[in-house]
């Protein structure tokens, strides 16, 4: 089987996030692969383990982006490739990452392709999608579960809490949510072997893009901080005043109740 | 310019869901005095037209087909693009919904658009509209803008002011789509969560965490809501350890919720799970541990334990209401 996984690397968005000139300052962050590309590169490891295969990771991004491809390798895929658009391209959006990720795969005959459900940064959920759509192919996302046999896939997704269980075929893209799998931490000898496993560097031109073809439908004018909350109020005295006074609160200064 | 916006409406349990009249009120703003047009699609859907007129639509299309019950998105593909050919829009909004964020991206892909995803607020009118949406897992907001062309915005429930529901007039009428080929077909939906209040949708929400200890733990909270006539929530980690279902997931993986009063109690306040509800109005922490993270976006704080203090809220709410 022929499986593809889209990988984001991304801001840990448990360290701190400083803006400083319109921009999140990066120096110095921590980054990592979006945790929901986990699961799918978990997802797709363990089908390639059990109907033969090969799993490639892809991203686009810069330089950087190698270590997270390097993890996915030491994980157990098979390769990786890197889309470096750090030189060609200023402004990009979800279009521009979708249009870009689909004219790779266009003519690779992907069997399977598996996307985390949203990237905890950018947060939009619509790569995966929109690269099935580009594609042609059918999509399922925020999976919990993904059986295959044949060509028949039986999935369970997550609808808002609700299980929806139903049936498809491949070729198919999936998007995975929490729940799916528990991500295996690349082992010592899995990094070892991570190191000569084959990564391949592009640019737009080797995938005859033109910047004007992936120039990007919206324009993020400004990024902030939201609105610094006054500390809040952690009452005191004994609990029996506290709660009365709570209540008080709720009901008089900020009049929810 | 003013502009002809499609709204997409949803149901959920035999009526429409607010997240609709929501986006009605923003299709509005983007339409800068144009027209709006609700868009209902499903098996058996023409009875809530006149609901959507009543909250603001000019005029409702109605997509009705056998394939249209359950949703699946080659089948709602299907119809939304046929309404799309028909009307040529210039603006669309959908909730921010399950079916919004799995239809939106495909609709954007086939009109070759730009999408702006999880819009909490919207600055300014018609073409000078300005969308506010979070990012980093709500740690930082951005506001965006369409470039050109279409304007597609997908809304976050519960943030956007609906307009008031007024006897207005419009036109219902249907346009009949031939829905094949569907790729996907649904076998079953193993419904989770609790009938009632949808959680997205409360104005008061009292979730519990790890700190809940047990299923029956979560009796006192449940209480507690019913009184406030809100809904019980959770965090990962009291579904994790079974004290109740996943449906009650509050945050990134779960549901995001904006309520008007978000009590947290036995929730230590990870990044995961702020991120589905640090937009409330007023957050209310309660927790044993003083240095616990909820404490930051909390507020009001109680420092104590929730099987004491929760009760005693209950009674104190009974004593003044
Ligand atoms: C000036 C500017 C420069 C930018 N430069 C970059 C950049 O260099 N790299 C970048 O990633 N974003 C960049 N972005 C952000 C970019 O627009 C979005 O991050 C991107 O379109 C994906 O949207 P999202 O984060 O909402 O992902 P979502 O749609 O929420 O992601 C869902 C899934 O899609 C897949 N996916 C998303 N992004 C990628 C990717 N880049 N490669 C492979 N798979 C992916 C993953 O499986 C992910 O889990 C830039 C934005 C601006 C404004
Ligand atoms: C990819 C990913 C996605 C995730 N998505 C989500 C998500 O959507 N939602 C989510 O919630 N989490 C999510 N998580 C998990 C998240 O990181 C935390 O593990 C989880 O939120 C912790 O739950 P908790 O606060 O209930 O438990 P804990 O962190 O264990 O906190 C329990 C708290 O209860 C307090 N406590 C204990 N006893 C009492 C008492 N008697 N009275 C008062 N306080 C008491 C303790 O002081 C402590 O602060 C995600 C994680 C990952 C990696």
């Amino acid at each position: 089987m022929n499986i593809y996984v889209l990988v984001k690397r991304t801001f840990d968005t448990e360290e701190k996030l400083v803006i400083s000139g319109g921009k999140i300052q990066d120096d110095g962050a921590e980054f990592i692969i979006n945790p929901y590309d986990e699961y799918a590169i978990e997802e797709a490891i363990t089908v390639r383990d059990e109907h033969g295969g090969e799993v490639t990771v892809i991203t686009i991004g810069g330089e950087e982006a190698e270590k997270q491809l390097r993890t996915a390798l030491a994980m157990g895929a098979d390769k990786a490739v890197l889309i470096n658009t750090e030189d060609d391209l200023e402004e990009m959006d979800e279009f521009t990452t979708s249009y870009i990720l689909a004219e790779y795969l266009k003519d690779k005959e992907a069997d399977l392709i598996l996307a985390g459900n949203v990237a905890i940064d950018g947060g939009s959920g619509q790569v995966g999608p929109r690269v099935a759509d580009l594609l042609d192919i059918n999509y399922v996302t925020t999976i919990t579960s993904l059986k295959i046999d044949g060509s028949t896939v039986t999935i369970v997704r997550d609808i808002e809490g609700d299980a929806e269980e139903l049936e498809t075929s491949l070729p198919l893209l999936v998007t995975a949510q929490q729940g799916l799998n528990e991500p295996r931490y690349p082992s010592l000898p899995g990094i070892m072997k991570a190191k000569k496993k084959p990564l391949e560097e592009l640019e737009l031109d080797d995938l005859d893009i033109e910047e004007d073809d992936v120039e990007a439908k919206t324009e993020t004018i400004e990024i902030y901080l939201p609105p610094k909350k006054e500390a809040g109020r952690v009452l005191e005295g004994d609990i029996s005043a506290q709660v009365s006074e709570l209540v008080g609160l709720l009901r008089n200064e900020a009049k929810v109740i | 310019m003013s502009k002809k916006v499609l709204v997409l409406g949803e149901t959920r349990e035999g009526a429409l869901r607010n997240v609709t009249f929501e986006a009605i009120a923003a299709a509005k703003k983007i339409s800068g005095g144009g027209e709006v047009v609700g868009v209902l699609i499903g098996d058996s859907v023409a009875d809530f037209g006149a609901e959507l007129v009543n909250y603001g639509a000019d005029r409702v299309i109605t997509v009705e087909h056998p394939h249209l019950k359950s949703y699946t998105s080659d089948g709602y593909g299907q119809a939304f693009m046929a309404v799309i050919d028909q009307e040529n829009p210039e603006g669309i909004v959908f909730g921010h919904t399950a079916v919004g964020k799995d239809l939106s991206p495909k609709i954007a892909s086939k009109l070759q658009s730009g999408l702006i995803s999880d819009v909490t607020n919207i600055e300014g009118e018609g073409d000078d509209a300005v969308f506010v949406r979070p990012i980093y897992s709500g740690k930082a907001f951005e506001k965006v803008k369409s470039k050109e062309g279409l304007t597609f915005i997908t809304v976050r429930p519960n943030n956007i002011t609906p307009l008031a529901k007024e006897e207005r007039s419009g036109d219902i009428s249907s346009l009949s789509v031939d829905i094949t080929n569907l790729r996907t077909i649904i076998k079953d939906v193993v419904r989770k969560s609790a009938e009632g209040v949808d959680l997205s949708e409360a104005k008061v929400i009292v979730a519990g965490g790890r700190g809940v200890k047990s299923t029956e733990g979560f009796e006192p909270l449940q209480e507690l809501a019913n009184l406030l006539g809100g809904a019980v929530g959770a965090s990962r980690g009291a579904c994790d350890a079974d004290y109740c279902d996943y449906s009650l997931q509050i945050g990134q993986t779960g549901k995001v919720v904006t309520p008007d009063l978000y009590i947290a109690a036995g929730i230590s306040g990870a990044i995961q799970h702020l991120a589905g509800m640090s937009n409330s109005k007023v957050i209310v922490a309660i927790n044993k541990d003083p240095e616990a993270n909820i404490f930051k976006v909390a507020d009001y704080g109680i420092v104590g334990d929730l099987f004491e203090v929760i009760p005693m809220l209950t009674e104190e709410f009974k004593k003044v209401m």
